[in-house]
């Protein structure tokens, strides 16, 4: 790929797009050009350096996504509880207002940086990499960033982490899914929580919801847990180490579907 | 809600590329959307005339093309169509299959408008 300006213009193709080449200039005084990059080829770019980022560390990160109210603030808190003397924790957490949830992570004594995106409804790797300024990773072993409730828009955004979590609590329905392909397809590990709650609740089938991952050709581990009640964490602490060793052996660990990445893969 | 985020990124892309090739304006952008990017085709429409009005191109069309759905099959090791919320094989309905189009969002191409007599280096 072309170091200016991320086009695919190789030696090999460059004959197609100079001189006379078909894809060169027509009668109209007009240039066609051929690229084949990602329409976020800015926000990739950057997303690849906050991975070498947090590769030269040693450092896993985390993207936790899922709707508003699915618990992830309760579940890092949970999380930072029976694991900060195992693992170093720090938290990127991404609201569109408010200290809110750093305050809550900061409490239990480990750093914290908030984004407050204003009106964006995602986090994008530029974002991602200011906060890593305010992180000393030198400290750290685990980054979660905690992206801003949406399952929709934080699906298209690569941040640099090493794995995307997907949250659904049980308030919600199990056919989230399916109405969230993009989203769910792409989850790493899927998380459903406030399973104390599935007792009063006869409409939500953990089953029902890990079939509908499946039909997304997705074969994520899911894990049905209460940030309440700590003997259901042990698989999602389990699943941590099995990432930090996995992160430690490969360091060219990528969540597994990558926007866009087989179709530029073909392309290359 | 992100459409306009990837508008604007894909304009400041564009930009540099039109740079790289000294051309004198941008005609035409051509991106390839897939079902399952995360962009709708209407609203990525819609944002491009919002983003495109403070790029300096206000004259930049843009040309979406949609791909299909397509899966291969590890069990059975057929292509067939797929449904967004359904990426099973068409002919085994196994969910063990690799997705080999349908998610793309790339910008494919550009026509570029040519300064007269202008040498074109490759990149």
């Amino acid at each position: 790929m072309c170091e200016t300006c991320g086009c695919t213009i190789t030696p090999g193709n460059a004959h197609l797009v100079t001189d006379e080449g078909h894809l060169s200039q027509t009668k109209d005084g007009t240039k066609s050009v051929e690229v084949l990059s990602s329409l976020l080829h800015e926000n990739n770019h950057m997303a690849v350096h906050n991975r070498e980022h947090f590769n030269r560390h040693n450092v896993l990160a985390l993207n936790l996504m899922s709707s508003p109210g699915s618990g992830k603030t309760a579940l890092l808190e949970s999380t930072i509880k029976a694991l900060k003397s195992r693992y170093r924790i720090g938290v990127i957490e991404g609201d569109l207002e408010t200290e809110n949830d750093a305050m809550r992570i900061r409490a239990h004594g480990v750093p914290a940086v908030q984004i407050t995106t204003g009106q964006a409804c995602h986090l994008d790797a530029h974002m991602v990499h200011d906060a890593l300024h305010e992180l000393d990773l030198d400290t750290l072993d685990i980054v979660f960033i905690e992206n801003v409730g949406n399952l929709v828009c934080p699906a298209s955004f690569d941040l640099g982490h090493h794995a995307n979590i997907t949250l659904l609590s049980v308030t919600e329905g199990d056919d989230k899914p399916a109405k969230y392909p993009v989203m769910f397809r792409g989850s790493d590990l899927v998380l459903l929580t406030k399973s104390d709650l599935l007792e009063y609740l006869d409409d939500f089938d953990p089953q029902k919801a890990e079939a509908h991952v499946r039909n997304l050709a997705n074969p994520a581990p899911v894990l049905t847990l209460s940030a309440r009640r700590e003997d259901t964490l042990m698989p999602w602490f389990n699943w941590l180490d099995q990432m930090i060793e996995a992160r430690r052996d490969h360091q060219d660990l990528t969540p597994t579907i990558q926007p866009d990445g087989i179709a530029l893969h073909q392309a290359s | 809600m992100h459409e306009l985020a990837i508008c604007q990124s894909l304009l400041d892309q564009a930009r540099q590329i039109a740079d790289h090739h000294h051309a004198s304006g941008i005609e035409r952008i051509i991106v390839q959307i897939g079902p399952l990017s995360g962009v709708e085709e209407p609203l990525l429409a819609q944002a491009f005339l919002i983003a495109r009005s403070a790029s300096g191109f206000p004259d930049a069309e843009l040309e979406i093309e949609t791909s299909p759905i397509r899966v291969h099959c590890h069990q059975c090791r057929t292509t067939s169509e797929a449904r967004t919320n359904a990426l099973l094989c068409g002919t085994c309905q196994s969910w063990q299959v690799d997705l080999i189009s349908g998610d793309e969002m790339i910008l494919k191409s550009m026509v570029l408008s040519e300064q007269p007599a202008q040498l074109i280096e490759a990149g």
